[in-house]
């Protein structure tokens, strides 16, 4: 009872509730691996990492030091909000493609 | 293969856990198992549908229409989640003492399975989608074979199932008038995880505040992707890394829904029959 009402108010007000990120991240999914695998970002800000997946087939972009997951389908663009990041590293992979799907944010 | 068979496998282990536990908590109602079916089939289904989808859907609302699909699918199951348990408050004893004749209240227990039937549906819809788009991209973008797919894909899915069987079979030995205590704290924890997990889908999509990031860390300790950490994520929400947000969400429907069960315990116990 309590949960739909949050998320229906979370839903109806959005863009009052959103706080937006301070900064736009690009990151590319291609063949199967990100470009850039090293992602060098401020720490201390909230970020939107914009995950542009080129390749045909679906990934998962997860990262348990961001405490992130998010399926990104085949040729299509995700967003993922993240931080504000204590400086440090925070690597993340390509769950569907573990082997080659790998890569770090650098908060500094 | 492997590598398939294990992603198969995490995307099931969830599900077959939730059912195997909703498969104890409604044993002695009639016709429960036709309705358990049917929410697997039902469940089944709509995620290839969805999966079918998905591009279309990832794309709505700028790139976060997964992330409330979600967070929406986990919000109705704590609903229905909750609604069982009291349900169960209500009507749990007289289950236990009267086991085998329930058939007087064959019209609420529909009420009950139906929406247990949608719990499973929605638990098996969410894993399900995400596997069936993996097992997809790997038959139409790999160098793998069809029957290694496949195959890897049926292990992992067995092997899911197989946990969630062997859960059952445990709870099963559980004396009849413990049993749904049992269920009840464990569905109220299933329920509270899904709720901190429908929070972080929120936070992620930035439509709600994480206020502190991390509120812990205990990774070091007990990191989520190791096996135990994995286990109890799934089964009582566990995360290294939560959010205060996500752990309002959790304490929050866990307290609504023990408030809920007070409410609707009955007054007096029944006497026993």
């Amino acid at each position: 009872m309590h949960i739909a009402k949050f998320v229906a108010a979370a839903l109806m007000l959005g863009p009052a509730l959103a706080f937006s990120a301070d900064m736009d991240v690009n990151l590319v999914i291609r063949d199967h691996k990100f470009e850039p695998a090293e992602l060098k970002v401020p720490a201390g800000k909230k970020l939107k990492l914009i995950i542009d997946n080129q390749d045909a087939t679906a990934e998962e972009f997860e990262s348990h030091e961001l405490n992130r997951e998010k399926v990104i389908p085949g040729k299509t663009k995700g967003s993922v909000l993240i931080g504000p990041l204590k400086p440090g590293k925070y690597p993340f992979y390509g769950e569907f493609h573990e082997a080659t799907a790998k890569g770090v944010i650098v908060a500094e | 293969m492997l590598g398939a068979a294990i992603i198969v496998f995490r995307e099931t282990l969830e599900a077959a856990l939730l059912i195997s536990i909703v498969a104890a908590a409604t044993r002695s109602l009639s016709h429960r198992t036709r309705w358990l079916v049917f929410g697997l089939l039902a469940g089944i289904l709509g995620s290839l549908v969805v999966a079918g989808f998905m591009d279309k859907i990832a794309q709505l609302a700028d790139g976060i229409g997964q992330d409330i699909f979600n967070a929406l699918v986990l919000g109705a199951a704590v609903l229905m989640l909750g609604w069982h348990n009291v349900w169960m408050a209500r009507h749990g004893a007289q289950m236990a003492s009267e086991a085998r004749s329930v058939a007087k209240s064959v019209q609420e227990g529909r009420r009950e399975l139906s929406a247990i039937a949608l719990v499973i549906a929605l638990a098996v819809l969410r894993e399900g989608s995400e596997t069936a788009l993996f097992l997809f991209g790997l038959a139409s973008g790999s160098d793998l074979a069809m029957p290694a797919i496949l195959s890897g894909g049926a292990l992992g899915m067995g092997a899911g199932a197989g946990l969630g069987y062997a859960m059952y079979r445990g709870l099963l030995r559980i004396p009849l008038r413990h049993l749904f205590s049992v269920t009840s704290v464990l569905i109220l924890l299933l329920a509270a995880g899904m709720a901190g997990q429908s929070a972080r889908f929120l936070i992620q999509a930035d439509l709600l505040s994480g206020m502190v990031t991390p509120l812990w860390d205990t990774s070091h300790i007990l990191p989520v992707n190791s096996p135990v950490g994995s286990f109890l994520h799934v089964l009582i929400g566990y995360d290294a890394r939560p959010s205060a947000t996500q752990v309002i969400f959790y304490a929050a429907v866990a307290v609504s829904i023990l408030v809920g069960m007070r409410w609707a315990r009955p007054r007096r116990a029944p006497t026993p029959a």
